[in-house]
């Protein structure tokens, strides 16, 4: 603060009426505001954004120091059959957990939007599965799938339908079944309760105009629910594949990619590589590699939101 | 970029389940009245009680497994396994006086709330200064924050791992701590933008006029208002904290140092056919604080949940 006891009166008040200045400048009091924010921003994101790339073009490993080798990681990816598999375990977990997520969330979040008894506490208990930590649910799946005592065999059994256990985690087959099934498990209440929210600001008097007018359940969902849903189905479905192609937490706690790399996904092998293995290089080539589906998946969220804005009739704010 | 006062989605009603704002004069039961009960019954009970058991048959077997003797755990055919009659507190007597489990809990909780308070402080100094200050390139920062929270984790683990081994920060909480931000920053940044942007204006201008500066107006005026959003985003920060697995599974080695999540998949996962019951014991023990945080605050959970959606 400007210090008012120097008796020089005069030059102080220029220099006071500098740093009150300063003091209301809002571009230089934005810069202080958003100092800590950019500080974590910058230091541990994007810089290491950066570095990862840097990284897969050279064969550091853990513990050395590594020298620039051209694209000799992605050529040795190319190569590989292994990562070739990781690529399509990742679309086909992606494309199919997404998809059905999408069409269950949206079936829920249209059973929710009705009216009935107990409703806050259902809808309420439907976000459970978001709230608990993925690691601790998956073990669940894990032993809820178990070759031996699982309950879903037991079950079966009893009622006729197998005569011995099934291999859950251990048939190739099964085991992509099983890690998708505990994706969409965990991902349907998110769908749900975002996509209840935005049915929420849909005004029954459309529905109750279109009930006058002879439309059936079916069109009143097609014409109506569904055009005015379609901006925020963009977003969520933008994040839903997002965060599903990047997963890693479910598949390490399931499977950890057995049997055979049937589950292996990008990121996993890129984890069992860089740090298992010690090739961080190869292990950051591979993360590297997911960048493009990322961007691609961020093209769509944002002409998603552009779409948005044009069906609210808005310019920029 | 936003636009949350020209739509928002009213928090109360996905809840509780009114109607939304133009409905709630005088169609609260909406056209439920031209369905009959049967035919309620199977478009609607039937599949929403197969759903919601399916979503919660998990915690259900969880919870079971944690208190079956060992020995009904694995014999199915005398034991009906869906049901205990002699529940037993040996799995979690286990955890708790044989294990490092109160120091993963310990560990889990430090690193989430330590993490969880500097994000919030930094993202309420961002977002306020992006909404209100809006200083030159405001827009396109908060543009860049927000494809910030679209960089997953998956991608930043391995160079952060080269980062934090510089920094000597490998095997320290204070890794954890420095790198939870990374997630919780754009996310609560963008969710707090939403909130200050609904406090009006003119309180700020009658403030200016006073004398108070941009510190004052934003600890007296601007936060107190916005406690909900606050809420929100501290509870949702810490429960993507508490959900955290990679950075920790790879920032962190000793024992003793380790998370809850990451404890209970690697350090319980040994060859012994009867680790089934601590294992789902540590998994309950790990998921009560959540879901006991989730029960009180459900309308916070929710609003943050659409909130980064919102936009």
């Amino acid at each position: 603060m400007a210090d008012v006891a120097i008796p020089r009166a005069k030059p102080q008040m220029i220099e006071a009426n500098a740093w009150t200045q300063l003091k209301h400048n809002r571009n230089w009091l934005g810069f202080w505001f958003m100092v800590p924010a950019m500080a974590f921003l910058i230091f541990f994101l994007a810089y290491p954004l950066g570095l990862g790339i840097w990284l897969s073009f050279t064969d550091t490993r853990i513990g050395r120091v590594g020298q620039f080798v051209g694209t000799e990681n992605y050529e040795w990816l190319w190569d590989d059959s292994i990562f070739w598999l990781s690529v399509f375990n990742t679309l086909l977990y992606t494309f199919v957990a997404s998809a059905i997520k999408f069409a269950i969330g949206l079936y829920l979040a249209l059973l929710l939007n009705e009216n009935m008894p107990f409703k806050a506490m259902l809808r309420a208990m439907v976000l459970i599965p978001f709230i608990v930590p993925t690691v601790l649910s998956a073990l669940a799946f894990w032993w809820i799938f178990d070759s031996q005592f699982s309950i879903i065999s037991w079950s079966l059994k009893h009622l006729g339908l197998i005569n011995q256990n099934i291999n859950f985690l251990g048939d190739t087959t099964w085991a992509r079944i099983c890690v998708i099934f505990a994706n969409i498990w965990r991902g349907v209440p998110f769908v749900a309760i975002t996509l209840l929210a935005g049915l929420q600001t849909v005004s029954p008097s459309l529905y109750e105009a279109a009930t006058l007018d002879g439309a059936t359940r079916w069109q009143n969902f097609r014409f109506i629910t569904y055009p005015l849903l379609t901006p925020i189905i963009a977003v969520v479905m933008t994040f839903s594949v997002l965060f599903t192609f990047t997963d890693f937490q479910l598949i390490w706690a399931m499977t950890r990619g057995g049997p055979v790399n049937a589950t292996h996904l990008m990121a996993t092998l890129s984890y069992q590589r860089a740090i298992i293995a010690g090739q961080l290089g190869e292990g950051a080539a591979i993360s590297s590699a997911m960048i493009p589906f990322l961007l691609a998946a961020i093209m769509v969220s944002w002409f998603g939101l552009q779409r948005r804005k044009w069906q609210q009739g808005e310019n920029n704010d | 970029m936003t636009d949350l006062p020209t739509r928002s989605i009213d928090l109360k009603a996905v809840l509780s389940g009114s109607s939304p704002t133009a409905a709630k004069d005088d169609h609260s039961e909406g056209m439920s009245y031209l369905q009959s009960v049967p035919r309620r019954l199977v478009t609607l009970y039937f599949p929403l009680t197969i759903i919601v058991v399916v979503l919660l048959f998990p915690f259900y077997w969880m919870a079971l497994t944690s208190v079956k003797p060992d020995d009904q755990l694995l014999d199915l055919e005398r034991f009906n396994p869906f049901w205990t009659w002699n529940p037993t507190f040996k799995h979690f007597h286990k955890l708790l006086f044989e294990s490092y489990y109160p120091y993963w809990l310990w560990n889990t909780m430090y690193v989430a709330i330590c993490a969880t308070m500097l994000s919030i402080i930094a993202s309420v100094l961002a977002a306020y200064a992006i909404v209100r200050l809006r200083y030159k390139g405001a827009n396109l920062v908060g543009g860049l924050i927000f494809l910030a929270y679209l960089v997953p984790p998956s991608i930043l683990f391995i160079p952060l791992a080269t980062v934090v081994f510089q920094y000597g920060l490998f095997d320290s909480p204070l890794a954890l701590i420095l790198t939870y931000p990374t997630i919780l920053i754009p996310f609560s940044t963008w969710l707090l933008m939403g909130y200050f942007k609904t406090i009006p204006f003119e309180l700020e201008e009658c403030a200016l006029i006073d004398g108070a500066s941009r510190w004052q107006i934003l600890t007296k005026i601007v936060l107190p208002l916005a406690i909900p959003g606050l809420i929100s985003a501290f509870i949702f920060c810490f429960t993507l904290c508490w959900n955290e697995f990679i950075y920790a599974l790879t920032f962190l080695q000793s024992t003793s140092n380790k998370t809850v999540p990451v404890a209970i998949v690697n350090e319980f996962v040994d060859g012994d056919i009867y680790r089934w019951g601590s294992l789902m014991a540590g998994a309950l023990a790990g998921s009560l604080p959540l879901v006991i945080l989730y029960a009180f605050f459900v309308e916070h959970y929710v609003s943050a949940m659409t909130g980064a959606v919102k936009e």
